[in-house]
């Protein structure tokens, strides 16, 4: 037997998790050491997966399968094809980042209390989830998949709820009343996707017999499990619905915003950049295989959704006041593309889609950051109590410009490449729903510009005239995401290099073909 | 008139009775039965002859042994092939052998061992004149707030009648689920309840609103078996015999010999209709089912909390088990009939229970709710009449009871000055002042909520799929739909535990002795090990899924 790769890469985080937590309350330091050094090894072993993953090779690699629970048909069965390679290394990627950034989020609120255990708690969450993404990002059963999908909500629901920003313009009761707010509708918002995921789990067991991924597949392929038109149709919404929430696709998203509003910077970035990714990447990964037809007859929908996700995303950033909140409008936006690009069926499409999802990853993460280490300082989110922050603090302000331009797709940027990917395909197969995408783009230049303006540029304010620039543990987190930002901006070749060779299966799964440019005949 | 006119008018001549068979009797097969009824006995001795100091150790000491004695005797009946090759009838037909039986038998006395725990705990209360107390009045006869009270709890006494009550209403429940006539299911289900009454009026605290709580559930429990002996009449009216063997015969319309005497009513489908239901009625009534779930809430509520704990385990574990042998065994003839009124329960069940629940104010009341969500969720897996429902029934149930008297034994431990703290807004905060406490009882509600990697996902995902395989998915769904709405109630449970400030005249956690830390350790070790590993438990379910005939 070989070895067990992908479970190390996800036990790895898990260990972690429990080790950090068992750390006694009043070495909190070494708490964060030892996550970071998890996080850290398991970026390593990310690495590891990358490199060895052979793009021309098998569809699902490092394979492990092992018996489970045999009464369900469950099987312990992972692989990964160039999607989840790319993902996992994203998650692996932003999770130091994460924790470095929220190195002082759980700190006692006064020094020297000796039995404060958040901190630990904070760190050992971060990786569970981690642990969680990963195993799903793995998982080739859907049963598997499924544990995993809904098991991190409770992880994820204890940072929202737990860690907050200390700044809140209520007051520190009010703030725990959001948080849990917050925590609880991100919770129940997605449990009913998932326990509506799971009645179409079960059915597909009815119909199937098994959970495992290639199986199915290869049987629904090769016509040897056949399915009612009608069976398909609901199964797929019944796992398309769970992925919907995840997503967030408008008018299911309405939990994302005050999520990311209530938690602390890093665990937005957690939610929006990393556990998101999830409901898209299952898209691809779930929805398209296991039920082609009923995708292909969904599409047509779908694609509005996305469309109104865009538009509708992109113009209520432009009226917030708040300016975590208009980072998660401006990632509904996002997510708005996304799904739009796995749903046009095309392979510029779902390239450009799954590469969206990386360089959303990333340039969120740097820009919600930066934002998290602005509000720190000034102890208020509102866009109104800033002003003139690039004369005090010039290397945040032009690395929250550099931010800000990601998000807007500049050219040279990473996602102005998955941006165009994605119209482009969407445009080859539906023009007219790839032009209206485009004005998404126009307003993403309105709100992240008018919030780098309203916020950086101006008179100074008093009260932020004494902001101390970026520290160095901060230029340390976003330093590297900035170089990544330019980097797969100018090359994404690494990227869709791993990632191409999947989205052409994907697509045959479909039985789609990319459409061919029409050759007006000569007169 | 002659004396022989009389006689062939209103008699018939009978052979000489020469000899009388002598009834066998499978002791060895009877033993679990035998030796929890043998040790309840033993306890009433005690009562009277143990000096009231020592009686307390004598009792616990007794009752254990019975317990680990009787699930050994399962066991080895099991390990025999009782449970599957070897299944069969014992005592002249009364008592059948078999998988459900053994497994449901050892589900009830491992949750009884476990219950036992919480009820001889003696640290949570303050002392009393020098004495430790558990949760049971000083003495029960004495009217709440007299004098007499007074004198008793001076004195010291302690209730431990309680040890000989929790083994008599075990007995009952081990013969509920293999009763194999009709007489029997009455007898275990009678001698199941009677001593549940008396122990839920015991409480130590609040004794007025205990004393209230027994009084309801024996006034309501008694016109259900009012009901249920009402339906088993018109059964024997309808089939001339108690047996379920003959009973599904006559069903089937397979059966021979008609009994003369009953020759104008048998076969008569009017009363087999009205009898199965009155029947299922009063095993539905003791499921806790909707609409005779009312007992629930006011029971779980007023009795002391080590009992509610037992019987929420306990009780439904043998209740389904003799539902599902009755439906499964008597009535599999009738089943297009039963199976839309089951459906029809099933759903207000899940509907109601969790709906109602949210509104909740007290945790025991909350978790009765949950209890009436999860006889719903249950009773999908029953209506799905394959053997995989019978197995994914029987797993649900002991996953089920580890996590249910886990949960309330940690309700025993959150305490103020007036007992029990059991309104939820004491609560608040209590993640904050005894994360360890809070954390155990969040995996519990996470468990009743179905959250994967906990026993609950694993019992609600096998009795979903028997359901959707037996060609119930619209079940499914309104069950996913309940479970979404009874998660609701969990959280918020969850979040007044973490996420609220602790209040400052808030309750206190009590330090418990080994005997509630091994309750509640039991029910998180299985809620965790049922919930990532649950194949051996399944497949010991999954064996046991045949009903013998």
């Amino acid at each position: 037997m070989s070895f067990p790769l992908l479970t190390v890469t996800a036990a790895l985080p898990a260990v972690g998790a429990i080790a950090t937590a068992a750390v006694p309350a009043a070495r909190r330091t070494a708490a964060k050491w030892l996550a970071l050094l998890v996080s850290l090894a398991t970026l390593v072993l990310a690495i590891v997966i990358a490199v060895r993953f052979d793009p021309g090779g098998e569809r699902y690699q490092l394979t492990e399968s092992h018996a489970w629970i045999a009464d369900f048909g469950v099987r312990y069965e992972l692989g990964v094809d160039g999607i989840a390679v790319a993902l996992i290394a994203l998650t692996a990627l932003l999770i130091p980042f994460i924790i470095l950034a929220g190195w002082h989020d759980a700190d006692p609120l006064e020094t020297g209390s000796k039995r404060w255990r958040p901190t630990q708690g904070f760190f050992a969450l971060i990786l569970a989830v981690e642990a969680m993404v990963i195993l799903s990002f793995e998982a080739t059963d859907v049963f598997l998949f499924y544990i995993f999908f809904e098991a991190m909500l409770i992880p994820m629901y204890f940072l929202i709820g737990g860690f907050g920003d200390r700044a809140h313009e209520h007051g520190e009761k009010a703030a725990a009343t959001q948080r849990s707010y917050a925590a609880v509708k991100f919770l129940l918002y997605n449990l009913v996707g998932g326990l509506i995921m799971l009645a179409a789990v079960i059915g597909l067991y009815v119909v199937a017999g098994n959970f495992s991924l290639t199986e199915i597949a290869e049987a629904r392929a090769n016509g040897s499990l056949e399915m009612a038109a009608s069976t398909e149709r609901w199964l797929f919404l019944g796992f398309f619905f769970a992925f919907a929430v995840k997503a967030p696709l408008w008018p299911l998203h309405t939990w994302l915003p005050n999520a990311m509003q209530e938690s602390t910077a890093p665990v937005a970035v957690l939610i929006t950049a990393v556990v998101d990714k999830v409901g898209t990447f299952a898209m691809l990964r779930f929805c398209l295989q296991l039920f082609p037809e009923a995708s292909k007859w969904a599409t047509p929908a779908i694609l509005v959704l996305a469309l109104i996700s865009i538009i509708y995303g992109a113009l209520l950033a432009v009226g917030q006041r708040d300016i975590k909140r208009l980072i998660a409008y401006a990632s509904i936006s996002h997510f708005g593309f996304i799904i739009m690009g796995i749903f046009a069926m095309t392979s510029q499409g779902q390239s450009g889609a799954t590469l969206y999802m990386v360089n959303h990853g990333i340039s969120t993460a740097a820009l919600m950051l930066i934002a998290g280490f602005l509000i720190s300082r000034r102890g208020s989110r509102l866009i109104a109590d800033y002003g003139g922050v690039q004369k005090v603090a010039p290397v945040l302000a032009g690395t929250f410009l550099i931010g800000s331009l990601a998000t807007l797709s500049l050219p040279g940027l990473a996602p102005f490449v998955s941006e165009f990917l994605v119209l482009v395909g969407t445009f080859t197969r539906y023009p007219v729903i790839g032009i209206i995408a485009t004005f998404g783009i126009v307003l993403a230049a309105l709100y992240t510009l008018v919030l780098y303006q309203r916020t950086m540029t101006g008179p100074v304010k008093p009260e932020v005239s004494a902001m101390p620039d970026l520290r160095v543990r901060e230029l340390v987190v976003v330093a590297p995401l900035v170089v990544l930002l330019i980097f797969l901006g100018v090359y994404p070749k690494p990227v869709t290099d791993i990632v191409d060779p999947a989205v052409k299966q994907t697509m045959s799964d479909v039985q789609k073909k990319d459409p061919q440019p029409e050759v007006e005949a000569a007169k | 008139m002659s004396a022989s006119a009389v006689h062939s008018l209103w008699t018939t001549a009978v052979e000489p009775i020469t000899k009388i068979d002598a009834p066998t009797f499978e002791y060895g097969q009877m033993a679990p039965t035998l030796i929890i009824v043998g040790a309840a006995i033993i306890g009433i001795l005690i009562e009277a002859f143990v000096p009231r100091k020592s009686r307390y150790y004598v009792q616990m000491f007794v009752s254990v042994v019975a317990l680990v004695a009787a699930f050994a005797a399962v066991v080895a009946l099991a390990a025999d092939g009782y449970g599957t090759t070897k299944a069969r009838i014992a005592a002249m037909g009364a008592i059948a052998v078999d998988g459900p039986a053994l497994f449901l038998q050892g589900t009830i006395l491992l949750a009884a061992l476990v219950g036992l725990f919480t009820f001889a705990e003696r640290r949570l209360d303050p002392v009393v004149h020098g004495n430790r107390v558990d949760s049971f009045a000083a003495q029960a006869a004495s009217v709440p707030g007299s004098e007499s009270e007074k004198a008793a709890v001076k004195a010291g006494f302690t209730t431990t009648e309680v040890f000989p009550l929790l083994l008599f209403a075990v007995a009952g429940m081990l013969i509920f689920p293999a009763a194999n006539d009709l007489l029997t299911l009455f007898v275990a289900l009678e001698v199941f309840s009677l001593p549940l009454y008396l122990l839920c009026a015991l409480a130590r605290r609040k004794r007025l609103m205990s004393q209230e709580a027994a009084v309801k559930y024996f006034l309501l429990g008694a016109f259900a078996s009012a009901f249920t002996l009402f339906g088993i009449a018109m059964l024997y009216g309808y089939a001339g015999s108690m047996s379920y063997a003959t009973i599904a015969q006559v069903v089937e319309g397979t059966v021979q010999d008609v009994n003369p005497a009953l020759a104008d009513t048998m076969g008569n489908d009017a009363l087999l209709l009205v009898g199965a239901a009155l029947l299922v009625m009063g095993l539905l009534f003791k499921v806790g089912a909707v609409p005779f779930h009312m007992w629930t809430p006011d029971v779980y509520q007023g009795a002391p909390t080590p009992v509610t704990g037992f019987m929420a385990a306990a009780t439904k574990v043998a209740a389904f088990g003799a539902l599902l042998r009755v439906l499964y065994v008597v009535l599999p003839g009738l089943r297009w009939d039963w199976r839309p009124v089951m459906w029809a329960v099933a759903i207000v069940t899940m509907l109601g229970g969790a709906i109602v629940a949210i509104t909740q104010t007290d945790i025991k009341r909350l978790l009765a709710y949950s209890s009436i969500a999860h006889a719903g969720f249950i009773l999908a897996g029953v209506i799905a009449t394959t053997p995989d429902g019978v197995s994914s029934v029987l797993f649900y149930l002991a996953a089920y009871s580890f996590v249910t008297i886990g949960a309330f034994a940690v309700v025993t431990l959150v305490r103020d000055a007036g007992g029990e703290a059991t309104h939820l807004s004491k609560w608040a905060g209590l993640g904050r002042r005894s994360p360890l406490v809070a954390a155990v009882f969040a995996v519990f509600l996470l468990a009743f909520a179905g959250i994967p990697l906990t026993s609950g996902f694993a019992g609600k995902f096998a009795v979903f799929k028997a359901a959707a395989e037996g060609g119930a998915a619209p079940l499914v769904v309104i069950g996913v739909i309940s479970s979404a709405i009874a998660a609701f109630f969990y959280i918020r449970v969850i979040v007044l535990m973490f996420f609220s400030e602790p209040r400052p005249e808030g309750p206190t956690v009590a330090v418990p002795s080994p005997l509630t830390i091994t309750a509640i350790g039991v029910g998180v070790a299985v809620t965790l090990v049922l919930g990532v590993a649950p194949q051996y438990f399944l497949d010991l379910a999954g064996q046991a899924g045949v009903f013998v005939r």
